[in-house]
This record gives structure tokens, C-alpha cells and sequence, in this order.
């Protein structure tokens, strides 16, 4: 038995209540309920989380690099988008 | 704290229990069959060397101080059982070692929570060592053919080591019947679940181990002890 056997995990923590959850890293386990107390061991020792997800890494389907220009580029001359054509009325403090 | 605080000499046998299993599993490092399970180990033989530090702290005016007691003692000074000393051997051992011992320790550290302040937060711990022990138990009992005998092996050849953990500890006034039921119903329950039996010879008996609380220990523990004793013996008052 060798960790290679093993599917590998993403490990995602979420640090306190009310951020949202955040890639930690990756581990091999044997199964979804030994990944948690993998994730357990090896990402929240030192008092990093309040909250675990794991997920089978090849159950992400993630963008190609060789879709990088057609996916993000037409996004780059868009500054209409962001949202800085507005006064801030007063008052508002988080915007 | 609700119930007066035992002798502090009658905590000399967890301390070492916690001590010397600690040791035990510090010796996986760079040897864990994954690198995650070493962590894990790791965390579990760190969380045990606080617990020892802690109680250790309380005889600081019998035994001297923590490197003291850990390091100067001679092997027939240690108080632990003889469980927790018993060699590695293969992962299926360390797990059956870790899952007789924390299904020991947890109900023993709730006994304990009220009168020894240490007890409360080391029962977290332990509870989570127990879950560790008993997620490893199901996947290897109910693993393959030979991950089952492995396990079925280990079981079978500490078992004799398990009686005398419940053998009362003089100055810790708790139910040690309770306790030993407790820690029978654990057992029955994981060993239920990941197909293995529990061992039917007597736990204690003529023909049992068990005076590692009178400080008799078995062969390999001196070997253990005079790796885990030789820097402080060789440089004393060395600091880093």
C-alpha cells in the first residue's frame, strides 16, 4: 500500500465564521471520511480552521490553459465592468 | 474542580503511560507507510508528550523536574503499563496498541476531569486518538485478507498486555469496574464492525503480562529507554 494508490483530495479550510472556505493543499487518502481527519492533521494543526471540505481532485473540472486567451483575455479592455463609475453616496462604508 | 485532587504520586502512571507511548510512536517518523499517516502519528505522540509534561509538573516536588523524571529515571522507577511499551512491530500492531489504549484512556480521563485539571482538555485529545485508531480498525479488519490477519494477529498478541490496565492505580479513587466495562463495550463494538474477534484468553492471569506498574517491563523497554535517555545522559543540562 502506497500513497500513490491512494486518490489524491483538495483540501479547502475555511479559517473563521463567515469567510469562505479556501484552497489549502492536496493529500492522498484511502477514502472521503480519512481524507476530513487527513485534512485535520495535516492543514489545521496550528490552529488554522473552524471548517473542512475535501473534495475527489478528479471530480474538479478546471479551465485548460490552452482556452487561457479565448476564456479570459476578451475580459482585459472591459473596465465598464468594474464597478468605478459611481459616486459613493456618503455614508457607504463597504462597497 | 469538584472532588479533591488525588496524591500527586498516583498520577506517576498516566504520565508515563502518556510518556512512553509517545516515544513508541515518535518512532514512525520517517518510517509511516504514507507520509499523512506520519503526521498523524506524529500529532498523536505530541498531543501524549503534553499530557505527560502536564502531570509530570504536578510531582515536581517528589520526582524533581520534567527532564528529570523522563530522563534519570531507571527502568524499574516507571510506573507505565506494559502495553504502551510493546515495539511497533507492523502499522497493524501500532493501531491495535492505539486502540486498546485510548478505549483506556478516555473513559479514564473523564473519571479524571474533575479532580485533575489536566484530564478535561487531554480527553479532547484522546477522543480523537480513539477515532483515529478505530477508522483504521474498520479499513484493516475489513480491509483484505491480509490486512484482516495482520490485525487479527496484533489483536491476539497484545491482548495479554490489556489486564492490567484496569488493576486500580493506589490514590486514583474511581470506578474501575466502570471503566473496564467501558473500555470491554468499545472493543466489542469496532472489532464487531471490522470483522475481527475479540481475543477470548484471559487478559490477566498466570500466564498474562502485567507489572509494568510495579516497575517490571519487558525486554524490549529497555531498549527503547536507553535510546530515548542517551542525549540527556551523554550531555547533561544540555539545552537547545
Amino acid at each position: 500500500m502506497t500513497g500513490t494508490d491512494w486518490p489524491l483530495w483538495e483540501v479547502f479550510v475555511r479559517s473563521r465564521r463567515g469567510l469562505s472556505h479556501t484552497h489549502a493543499g492536496s493529500l492522498h487518502a484511502p477514502d472521503a471520511h480519512m481524507a476530513l481527519r487527513n485534512a485535520r492533521d495535516l492543514f489545521t494543526r496550528r490552529s488554522e480552521g473552524v471548517s473542512l471540505w475535501v473534495v475527489p481532485a478528479g471530480e474538479i473540472t478546471a479551465s485548460s490553459p490552452d482556452e487561457k486567451d479565448p476564456f479570459f483575455e476578451p475580459a482585459g479592455d472591459k473596465p465598464y465592468r468594474h464597478p468605478t463609475f459611481y459616486e459613493v453616496p456618503e455614508g457607504v462604508q463597504n462597497l | 474542580m469538584t472532588a479533591t485532587a488525588p496524591p500527586a504520586l498516583a498520577l506517576l502512571p498516566p504520565a508515563d503511560d502518556a510518556l512512553v507511548l509517545s516515544h513508541r510512536l515518535g518512532e514512525w517518523a520517517g518510517h509511516a507507510p504514507v507520509l499523512e499517516e506520519e503526521v498523524a502519528l506524529a500529532n498523536i505522540a505530541l498531543d501524549l508528550l503534553g499530557q505527560a509534561r502536564a502531570l509530570y509538573a504536578e510531582l515536581r516536588d517528589e520526582l524533581g523536574s520534567e527532564d528529570e523524571i523522563a530522563y534519570l529515571r531507571e527502568e524499574r522507577a516507571f510506573r507505565n503499563c506494559q502495553l504502551v511499551e510493546q515495539p511497533n512491530e507492523d502499522f497493524a500492531h501500532t493501531i491495535v496498541r492505539q486502540l486498546y489504549f485510548s478505549a483506556y484512556q478516555l473513559p479514564l480521563h473523564h473519571r479524571l476531569a474533575s479532580c485533575v485539571p489536566v484530564a478535561a482538555k487531554a480527553a479532547q485529545e484522546t477522543a480523537y486518538h480513539l477515532d483515529h485508531a478505530e477508522q483504521w480498525t474498520l479499513r484493516l479488519g475489513d480491509g483484505t485478507e491480509e490486512s484482516h490477519a495482520r490485525m487479527q494477529r496484533a489483536a491476539d498478541a497484545l491482548w495479554r498486555y490489556t489486564g492490567e490496565l484496569f488493576e486500580p492505580i493506589e490514590g486514583l479513587d474511581i470506578d474501575w469496574h466502570g471503566l473496564r466495562a467501558e473500555w470491554s463495550g468499545t472493543l466489542t463494538d469496532v472489532f464487531g464492525r471490522a470483522g475481527l474477534t475479540v481475543p477470548d484468553g484471559p487478559g490477566t492471569g498466570a500466564w498474562s503480562a502485567g507489572a509494568g506498574r510495579q516497575g517490571l517491563h519487558t525486554e524490549p523497554f529497555g531498549r527503547m529507554l536507553a535510546e530515548m535517555q542517551h542525549l540527556h545522559r551523554s550531555h547533561p543540562g544540555a539545552s537547545w
